[in-house]
């Protein structure tokens, strides 16, 4: 059995790979069904051998299940050697069937959604090259391949965000992406040297996960370098997660395609960062300097994001902010020691944010790519599917209980406040998150669906439910948002927890099971009581704002204009970046350009060139024409000769 | 015969000459020919060297054995004049080859007189 | 050394009248006398079959084709004028002078510790052979011997040069028959 999954887990990456190479060749030759059909059949079958790795999986004893599959060797050099092979036990598997399989839905969506555009086999080509390095870094089993794929999905969603390169705010947008993830990068890779040569120094000089894994209680334990290592990787987390201070280019990649911010920015790429930090649950352990910072961030994200959400006016910003925050619990999670929780968190939410982006994406399509929300209004009576399949997902997202969101969320609220790495005052953030996040998840879906329409009439004429290739995986994932949170039912709620037990062998120490803390049964319930206080408080707020008073948000904003004026501005932070880092480094560039560029390196290559000239035009007078001036010079040669000889 | 030293210092006389010649002549048939003195000059400095060849092997006949002397002081006895004959040779072929070219140039310029031909003056 | 001195003095008087007479043709007849001189002094030197050569190819052959050539073109005594280029001519004869001077320095005060062969030794070397003296070693046969077992290679190089010197002096010197404004072939 171990030998067939070897054999699953190392095809699985091949097809996207195929994908890519067969769209991104053949782009221009191919009927656009055709090439949305290749794209989506590809993560379909790697969806397909995920599934079936896992029912392999969980068949195996809990000790064994971890297992090595290897294509080659990659890097060998001296003592370090990286190999192109991918570990697989069940956060890989986790991992594995959300990126597969909320890819494949938002493939087909992307069929209808994508349909009419001219670079349709570019953009089916990008997604399976997407998938194909998020695979490789969720798969790899050692931390360089895992860089290989962070960067791959770093490249991708610079391609995908600029995907409309012709308009300048993409490209802008796909820069920014890129520039700071780079800066997140870059403290990743210094962690990742800084690891290895802390490992080699002491004799085992790997980058191997699991080995990393076994040897660092032994190696890091009661060190200063486990610090430093553990916050240079979180670095790279929060440049790749959206988190403070790395955050600012997601809210500008809406500028891409939506079902690239669904896939991209919300369910799979986004989430690299969370599960980096997982994966490496047993250095964070020993770093509880870094876990307190994490944690920190984590909740404080949470909080800063739902607020500049409160205001935002355009519908795929409000979701990206709610990204953000969203994030923001997972790394809570990761945080306290609850990294399984982070894990769950990232299942369900990959399942509602999906489903969000998808049924925002399905409203624009039938608003002519109308974003303002001030313009939108009474779209129930057109899109009845678009409508319930959101009303779906914005319940799970504001934590209501029986849907997905409010397990996962509730457990890591839970953690937060018990464990011992957490604290009350962290808890308190997150619930007044919460409360923040119900209250503008339902201000979206009451400016958009309910209400008089504010729709420009023009448009309106044209309105319409979209496509069925758009609004089944909406449906499905619906239905996912709903049941998805089940499998991690905590024994409080009469569950197994089945969800924190699947996933307990992978993690280091901390919290693998809510249950297994001996706090009592009152404390459990009652936290989760106030999570379900927050969500009720954040929904009949929205409903006072938006259904009964409408105009109450206009007073509202009219009575303190600077508050609303910093929400709505985003707390001036990009201003603040470009006036800090941006123009200096401008400065410095246009210095090392005018000075150094162009009067130096260019001055010495022509003065090079122009000194060179004029020793030969000193020079050239020997060439007189003259057969006598030559043989007189071939003469002194001889003489020179002779005189050689004469010497020696 | 004299000593070698006479037949070198004589070569070498009429080597300078040649040299001479060249730098010094005009016409190009002139200095055709005080190549040509040159080339003599050296032929005997060769013929004069490879006949006297045993005070050259002299210092070497202590460490060959005596049975091959006859065959090294035939092989460089005679190779002397061997030599010449191909120093000839080419002596020839190239007077063929110059003197065709000076045709040419007469042709072209009507005269012999090397000054003319500086064209290639930068 | 009677002989040698004679033919010496000729020999040198004939170079000195070579380069500095103005009509070419009498050079060239001083240039055959010097060559007979030489050709005498190979005979000294007991190199017969190349003394014949010499004044076979290089003074019969050779200097016909410059007489030639001179009767060809018609030169007459040089009219070339006052020579502009003093400065080569001081320059040359000052050269000149140091190679003479260089290369009997090197051959007479450099290479002194030669000498000449004890008589002893030519002795062992004639008893050994039984011959009377070394001069069989550079007859004709000796030399065609050398020449066509160990310098068989050069000389088949050799003739692949005149071959290319004849075809080389054809094309230099052909004369357009073509028109003017044809391009010719060889």
């Amino acid at each position: 059995m171990e030998e067939q999954i070897k054999i699953l887990v190392k095809l699985v990456p091949v097809f996207p790979l195929i994908g890519f190479l067969f769209n991104g060749i053949l782009n221009r030759r191919l009927p656009e069904k055709t090439v949305g059909f290749i794209g989506s059949f590809t993560v379909f079958s790697s969806f397909v051998l995920s599934s079936w790795a896992f029912l392999l999986l969980i068949q195996l004893p809990e000790h064994a299940r971890s297992i090595q599959s290897s294509w080659f060797d990659w890097v060998v050099s001296g003592s370090f050697s990286s190999a192109f092979s991918f570990l697989y036990d069940p956060l890989a598997a986790v991992m594995m069937l959300v990126v597969t399989g909320v890819g494949f839905l938002i493939h087909v969506y992307s069929i209808g959604y994508m349909h009419g555009d001219g670079g349709v086999g570019r953009y089916f080509s990008y997604l399976n090259l997407f998938v194909f390095a998020m695979l490789t870094l969720i798969m790899g089993d050692n931390l360089l391949l895992l860089y290989l794929g962070w960067e791959g999905v770093g490249l991708c969603s610079y391609l995908l965000i600029g995907f409309w390169f012709h308009k300048d705010s993409a490209s802008n947008a796909g820069k920014k992406a890129f520039i700071v993830n780079r800066i997140g990068d870059f403290g990743f890779a210094l962690g990742v040297m800084l690891l290895f040569w802390t490992f080699a120094a002491a004799g085992h000089p790997t980058i191997n996960l699991t080995e990393i894994s076994h040897l660092s209680p032994e190696i890091l334990a009661g060190g200063g370098i486990v610090t430093l290592i553990t916050l240079l990787l979180f670095l790279g987390a929060t440049g790749k997660s959206a988190q403070i201070p790395l955050y600012v280019w997601l809210p500008d990649a809406m500028e891409g395609p939506t079902p690239v911010s669904a896939l991209i920015h919300a369910a799979t790429m986004v989430t690299a960062g969370v599960y980096m930090v997982c994966r490496l649950s047993a250095l964070f352990i020993l770093a509880p300097v870094t876990m307190l910072v994490i944690a920190i961030i984590g909740a404080a994200t949470a909080l800063f994001a739902a607020t500049i959400g409160l205001v935002q006016n355009d519908i795929k910003r409000v979701l990206a902010y709610s990204t953000i925050s969203q994030l923001g619990y997972m790394f809570l999670a990761c945080g306290v020691g609850a990294f399984a929780s982070g894990i769950f968190h990232l299942m369900t939410h990959a399942f509602f944010k999906a489903l969000l982006f998808m049924c925002a994406g399905s409203v624009m399509h039938a608003l002519a790519g109308e974003l303002d929300m001030q313009k939108m209004g009474g779209l129930k009576k057109y899109m009845p599917y678009t409508f319930v399949t959101m009303f779906v997902g914005t319940l799970a997202i504001s934590g209501v209980p029986l849907f997905s969101g409010f397990f996962s969320k509730d457990e890591i609220l839970y953690n937060a406040f018990i464990s011992q790495n957490g604290h009350p005052l962290l808890w308190v953030m997150g619930l007044i998150a919460a409360i923040l996040t119900a209250f503008y998840m339902f201000r979206l879906l009451f400016l958009t669906f309910y209400g008089k329409s504010r729709i420009d009439p023009e448009v309106e004429k044209h309105v319409h439910e979209s496509p069925k290739s758009m609004t089944v995986p909406l449906m499905i994932l619906a239905f996912l948002a709903v049941i998805g949170g089940y499998v991690g039912l905590p024994h409080a709620l009469g569950g197994g927890a089945w969800f924190d037990k699947f996933l307990h062998p992978v993690f280091a120490g901390g919290h693998g099971e809510s249950a297994a803390v001996h706090h009592s049964l009152g404390l459990e319930y009652g936290l989760m009581i106030a999570s379900v206080v927050a969500a009720g408080i954040g929904i009949f707020v929205a409903f006072m704002f938006y259904i009964a008073d409408p105009e109450r948000p206009k007073r509202l904003a009219g009575k303190f204009p600077g508050i609303y004026n910093t929400l709505f501005n985003k707390y001036y932070v990009d201003e603040l970046y470009n006036a800090a880092i941006v123009q200096p480094v401008i400065a410095i560039g246009r210095f090392f350009w005018q000075i150094t560029d162009l009067r130096g390196v260019d001055g010495f290559a022509n003065g090079l060139a122009s000194a060179v000239g004029w020793l030969s035009s000193m020079i050239r007078v020997i060439h007189t024409g003259f057969l006598r001036n030559y043989a007189l010079v071939f003469v002194i040669g001889v003489i020179v000769l002779l005189g050689y000889v004469m010497f020696k | 015969m004299a000593p070698l030293e006479y037949y070198i210092v004589l070569s070498a006389v009429l080597f300078a000459i040649g040299v001479w010649g060249v730098l010094r002549s005009r016409n190009a048939i002139v200095i055709f020919m005080s190549i040509e003195l040159m080339l003599n000059a050296v032929n005997l400095s060769i013929v004069a060297f490879s006949s006297n060849i045993k005070v050259v092997i002299s210092r070497f006949i202590e460490a060959v054995p005596p049975q091959r002397i006859p065959d090294i002081l035939q092989t460089s006895m005679a190779s002397g004049q061997v030599f010449v004959l191909l120093v000839m040779t080419v002596a020839a072929a190239e007077a063929a080859v110059g003197l065709a070219i000076i045709i040419s140039i007469f042709r072209a310029k009507n005269s012999v007189n090397v000054d003319d031909v500086n064209i290639m003056k930068w | 050394m009677l002989i040698f001195s004679i033919l010496a003095l000729i020999s040198i008087f004939g170079a000195l009248m070579v380069v500095t007479r103005k009509n070419p043709l009498t050079s060239a007849i001083y240039l055959i006398l010097v060559m007979c001189c030489i050709a005498g002094m190979f005979v000294t030197l007991g190199a017969l079959f190349i003394a014949a050569l010499q004044v076979i190819v290089y003074a019969g052959a050779i200097m016909v084709l410059v007489i030639f050539v001179i009767m060809l073109l018609n030169l007459r005594k040089d009219e070339f004028g006052y020579d502009k280029k003093l400065l080569q001519k001081y320059l040359g004869f000052a050269f000149a002078g140091l190679i003479l001077i260089q290369a009997v320095f090197i051959t007479t005060w450099a290479m002194k510790d030669y000498g000449g062969i004890p008589e002893e030794d030519i002795a062992e070397i004639t008893e050994m052979e039984g011959i009377e003296s070394l001069d069989k070693y550079l007859s004709a046969e000796s030399v065609a011997e050398t020449l066509f077992k160990k310098f068989a290679y050069p000389f088949e190089v050799t003739s692949v040069l005149l071959l290319t010197a004849i075809i080389g002096a054809l094309v230099v010197s052909k004369k357009r028959l073509l028109d003017e404004d044809e391009e010719g072939e060889i």
